[in-house]
């Protein structure tokens, strides 16, 4: 099994720094007959023109699945990192039996940065983004409402980046994995909301705060710039996502 | 200047130049940001609308996405007839989860509608609740989950037999989107696929929420999320799937009518997307994740990711609710 994921058919080249969607690539590719690693090849220089150099403290996602799998790989290494400290310094208010949820959560969370990890050194060696240097000064670590809230929004956003992100992914593998770990995002959600928000219609597990009441759809899908942009705050790199899209 | 140096350029200048040039991205959009202000009696025609527009006719759809689409549909009829017919039976629903199964109806009423207005003109004629047998018992009425639409009787004590059976049909759900997800992963669906999976977590969502309600029974704290698991996770499971829930809810009769729900479909090796292991899996992608990290066990590893079911399989399932006149219709055939 492993040999065969690792030979999969797509070809895990990072492309297409600026061409947004199939239309234009379609284009790209009618117009030059390019291969995709031509195509990598073509785009380098085209990029030429925005040379900016990239400042050491900014982690960039490239374009392409292997940028997709770094990103996903930066939400769960600031998930993770949320859910360690929750257990480490616990809420002094924790209700009987809400630690050892928050431990269960923690540690999904670091198999899936763990994944995604080895996933990446895996199929593109020497692509893995360096480690995220996190920053949660802003949440008070000590009081279950503060930690709650945080956890319910790490988990939403959670959610709304694997919803948002899932149709920018080529390898069909790589689909089914981001679909494998949603749900479970959405679990945390919802029990997590079930906590913070017991019996409000609003606000509980799929209250109208996060499903669109007329199509029962999980509001608000987010591309990757705008995802990046809500969670900056907690880590003290920059973010560039801008490829990604 | 070249040509992609121009596209970028445009791009920075009108961040939303693409989806002009593109838009078919907008049909989502829109739903996402405006569908609050729609009513709910004008959501069919809209998104028809919008997706005749978008897509040209359903005629458009490959055969394997329409395939894909219509199971889906089935399976929210399936959630829908049954949680509306509780919601109608006196004493069956504790007060405290009037409100939550609500919602769960009505997400599904959206999801029937979403679905419907994409499949357009191949959408199936709309099921009805007597093409369904709640009983699980493929039409004979008298199948192992009979008591979960009748209040206070046995195994069903606050409703705990009909919340184990939208645990097992709301996972049914999650596994099904995700076995579907690859085959919509095309240039020409990934709006749809954007929908699929924005369904798909909500199905996981009501599944983690029937969890914890099973949970509260259990211990007799109904409304309260943080009653504990009780191993071996069947009768009081964790918000999350743990390796295969000891093959999900019991029925009175002792019979494990979901046990499908949370085995390996067909095939049950291979790529993830074209595998279908059992919700025990603990190797993703080839990456064997007992050895990741000394401290991970398989039940935590197996918690942390939901696996995909494959249609033959989710119709097995599904086809132990059919009634006689559902199987007239063709529903999950």
């Amino acid at each position: 099994m492993a040999a065969a994921f690792a030979t999969s058919p797509t070809p895990l080249i990072p492309d297409e720094p600026v061409l947004r969607q199939p239309l234009q690539r379609r284009s790209f590719l009618k117009y030059a007959g390019a291969t995709a690693g031509a195509t990598a090849l073509v785009l380098a220089g085209c990029k030429k023109d925005d040379a900016t150099p990239t400042p050491s403290n900014t982690v960039v996602f490239a374009a392409g699945d292997v940028g997709v799998l770094n990103y996903a790989y930066a939400l769960e290494q600031l998930e993770a990192a949320f859910y360690a400290q929750v257990v480490k310094t616990p809420a002094t208010d924790f209700q009987t039996g809400e630690l050892a949820y928050f431990t269960q959560i923690a540690t999904h969370e670091a198999i899936h940065r763990d994944f995604f990890k080895a996933a990446i050194n895996r199929d593109a060696p020497g692509q893995l983004i360096q480690d995220l240097t996190v920053n949660f000064s802003s949440i008070d670590f000590t009081k279950r409402a503060s930690v709650l809230a945080a956890a319910v929004a790490f988990e939403d956003l959670g959610v709304q980046a694997y919803n948002g992100a899932g149709a920018l992914i080529k390898n069909p593998a790589y689909l089914v994995l981001a679909g494998k770990i949603v749900s479970v995002e959405a679990r945390h959600a919802a029990y997590l909301r079930d906590l913070l928000y017991p019996g409000d219609a609003t606000n509980f597990f799929a209250g109208d705060a996060v499903t669109e009441p007329t199509s029962g759809l999980d509001r608000n899908p987010l591309k990757p710039a705008a995802l990046v942009a809500a969670v900056q705050k907690y880590v003290t790199q920059t973010l560039d996502a801008s490829q990604l899209s | 200047m070249d040509f992609f140096q121009l596209l970028s350029d445009l791009e920075k200048a009108d961040a939303e130049f693409l989806d002009r040039i593109n838009p078919r991205r907008r049909v989502f959009k829109y739903l996402g940001n405006a569908g609050q202000k729609i009513t709910t009696a004008a959501v069919p025609a809209v998104l028809a609308s919008f997706f005749n527009r978008a897509y040209g006719q359903s005629a458009t759809l490959t055969a394997p996405v329409q395939a894909v689409l219509t199971l889906a549909l089935q399976l929210e009829y399936l959630e829908y007839h049954f949680y509306n017919t509780a919601l109608g039976i006196a004493g069956l629903i504790p007060s405290q989860e009037t409100a939550a199964i609500t919602t769960i109806r009505n997400d599904e009423a959206g999801h029937i509608n979403a679905l419907r207005a994409v499949l357009g003109t191949a959408a199936p004629t709309p099921y009805l609740v007597t093409d369904f047998d709640y009983s699980g018992g493929s039409g004979t009425g008298n199948g192992p989950m009979k008591n979960a639409l009748i209040p206070g009787s046995t195994g069903n004590t606050n409703g705990a037999l009909f919340f184990a059976a939208g645990q097992a049909f709301s996972d049914t759900g999650q596994r099904a989107y995700k076995g579907g997800a690859p085959v919509l992963n095309t240039t020409a669906t990934k709006d749809i696929l954007e929908a699929a999976l924005n369904i798909h977590s909500v199905e996981a969502r009501h599944n983690s929420h029937f969890r914890t309600v099973r949970r509260a029974i259990v211990a007799n704290a109904l409304g309260s999320a943080g009653a504990p698991a009780v191993s071996p996770y069947d009768a009081a499971p964790k918000s999350w799937i743990s390796l295969v829930d000891n093959g999900g809810p019991t029925a009175p009769d002792g019979s494990k009518p979901a046990s499908k729900v949370y085995g390996p479909g067909t095939p049950a090796t291979g790529t993830p997307d074209a595998s279908y292991p059992g919700e025990d899996n603990t190797s993703q992608a080839g990456v064997n994740l007992t050895t990741l990290g000394s401290t991970y066990t398989a039940a935590a590893i197996s918690e942390a990711f939901d696996e995909p079911l494959d249609p033959a399989t989710v119709k097995s399932i599904a086809s132990m609710f059919t009634s006689t006149a559902g199987k007239a219709k063709g529903l999950f055939v």
